[in-house]
């Protein structure tokens, strides 16, 4: 009888989960007693972090992708649709165009989503980056800017949690770099008490931007966007006008999780914060940005929870007992301008603490954005 | 007003981007009176949960440590 593993989403912990369990369990898969299966509504894997250079010319959107086939491990079977139910009572998920999936196991990789729609005016007045289309288009608009005032606005929750503050700090650089420093105002407007959540980082964060000259707007909660007026408004009132608005806008799960009703109100996944499974469920796990883990959205946490369940699962159709609990664990790069960066690295228990920024750290990330397409496999 | 609704957020571990984005998350669908408890081994959440309710019209209730866990308790107001 041959169990089924069937893992919806073909991101960084889709993709990575399906390589891992696909090489752990090659035998079984030969020998037709597992099939791993993933479902995609992508025909091509898409590396996210590489947005944030796009709007900088420092990468070229066919840097990011790469067709599922050269990504995927020849043992897992892909099928290219769109899941739209998940029925947990007879364990099958339904699939767009009408075939459905009976899972023995259950993966839910089902990524974060930035909600545009949530903040009106948004599409008409202003620019992002966490797509690619949306940093393409900020990066047309960049290359008309020639100084002026310019606003980063972040909503909350959203993936990649620095990716923010690496964005403001290298728009800094660059306005230097294209000698119109003096003629910008920068303003970083972010809803929480500093300009990051966490006291070690918003601490370095806030002496960073001082240095810089990078104006802190704290508790600013987006309300709307009034592209007429070029202003960006807070649910208090508070108003900052901008040449050149780029938003961060709320996050939210995926329409599969709201849909099947296993999310919260944001469609997270309530997953148990060391066994990655979905509440209630033996036998669903959820991993990467779909969890309701107050934790990084980032590839990171999607790599270290890929590695403990992929062995937590095999273990389990090898019919073996031994459960690896996964600790927090989260490694973020920081760009902090164009030709240096620092780094993160915390668990549940452990804050992180950033260190000196380098031209060295910036060559390690700028290495470890091309080990994606090795890490994702699951070889490293 | 309900005054006896408790909600208990464990943002423990909550370190990016931090414990008081999960207790904005959980303030926003909460109705007026309900106490939210805010599990936190940041110790910079005391500083900035206060500060936020206070801001946000919310009355801040205290904290309690208890080994390297902080609880904050805020009452949501009525705006």
């Amino acid at each position: 009888m041959t169990k089924n593993v069937v893992i919806i989403g073909g991101g960084t912990a889709g993709c990575m989960i399906a390589n891992l369990l696909a090489r752990g369990l090659k035998t079984e898969i030969n020998q037709r007693t597992v099939q791993i299966t993933v479902v995609s509504d992508q025909e091509i894997h898409i590396y996210q972090p590489g947005f944030l250079y796009i709007p900088f010319h420092l990468k070229q959107p066919e840097e990011l992708i790469r067709p599922m086939d050269q990504v995927i491990n020849t043992h897992v079977h892909v099928i290219l649709d769109r899941a739209t139910q998940i029925d947990t009572h007879k364990q099958n998920v339904h699939l767009e165009k009408g075939e459905s999936l009976p899972y023995d196991y259950l993966i839910l990789a089902t990524g974060s989503h930035p909600k545009v729609e949530e903040i009106p005016g948004l599409q008409e007045g202003g620019h992002m980056f966490y797509t690619m289309e949306s940093a393409l288009r900020l990066r047309d608009a960049m290359d008309h800017f020639h100084g002026g005032k310019v606003v980063v606005a972040v909503g909350l929750p959203h993936k990649c949690p620095i990716a923010p503050l690496e964005f403001t700090m290298m728009l800094e650089d660059w306005a230097r770099q294209q000698g119109f420093r003096k003629q910008t105002e920068i303003t970083y407007a972010y809803p929480l008490a500093g300009p990051y959540g966490t006291a070690s980082v918003a601490e370095w964060a806030e002496k960073e931007f001082n240095n810089r000259n990078i104006h802190i707007e704290t508790f600013f909660m987006i309300d709307h966007v009034n592209p007429e007026e070029n202003v960006i408004v807070s649910v208090d009132g508070r108003k900052l006008s901008y040449d050149l608005l780029v938003v961060i806008p709320p996050h939210q799960g995926a329409n599969v999780v709201r849909e099947s009703k296993l999310g919260d109100k944001e469609a997270w996944l309530p997953t148990h914060r060391h066994h990655l499974r979905l509440d209630g469920q033996e036998n669903i796990f959820v991993i990467g940005d779909a969890t309701n883990l107050p934790i990084s959205k980032a590839g990171s946490t999607a790599h270290f929870e890929a590695e403990i369940l992929s062995h937590n699962l095999i273990n389990l159709l090898h019919g073996k007992k031994g459960e690896k609990p996964y600790n927090g664990k989260v490694f973020c790069f920081i760009e902090t301008g164009l030709n240096q960066a620092t780094y993160i690295s915390f668990d549940y228990e452990n804050p992180p603490k950033p260190v000196p920024p380098s031209k060295w750290v910036h060559f390690a990330k700028s290495g470890y954005n091309e080990m994606h397409w090795v890490n994702v496999k699951g070889i490293l | 007003m309900n005054q006896n609704k408790k909600l208990r957020v464990d943002a423990r571990g909550a370190f990016c981007p931090g414990p008081l984005m999960e207790l904005m998350r959980a303030a926003k669908d909460a109705e007026p009176g309900t106490e939210i408890e805010l599990l936190t081994n940041d110790a910079g959440s005391r500083k900035d949960v206060p500060l936020w309710a206070e801001k946000m019209g919310h009355k801040y209730l205290g904290e309690q440590l208890e080994g390297n866990v902080y609880t904050l308790t805020v009452q949501i107001g009525g705006n």
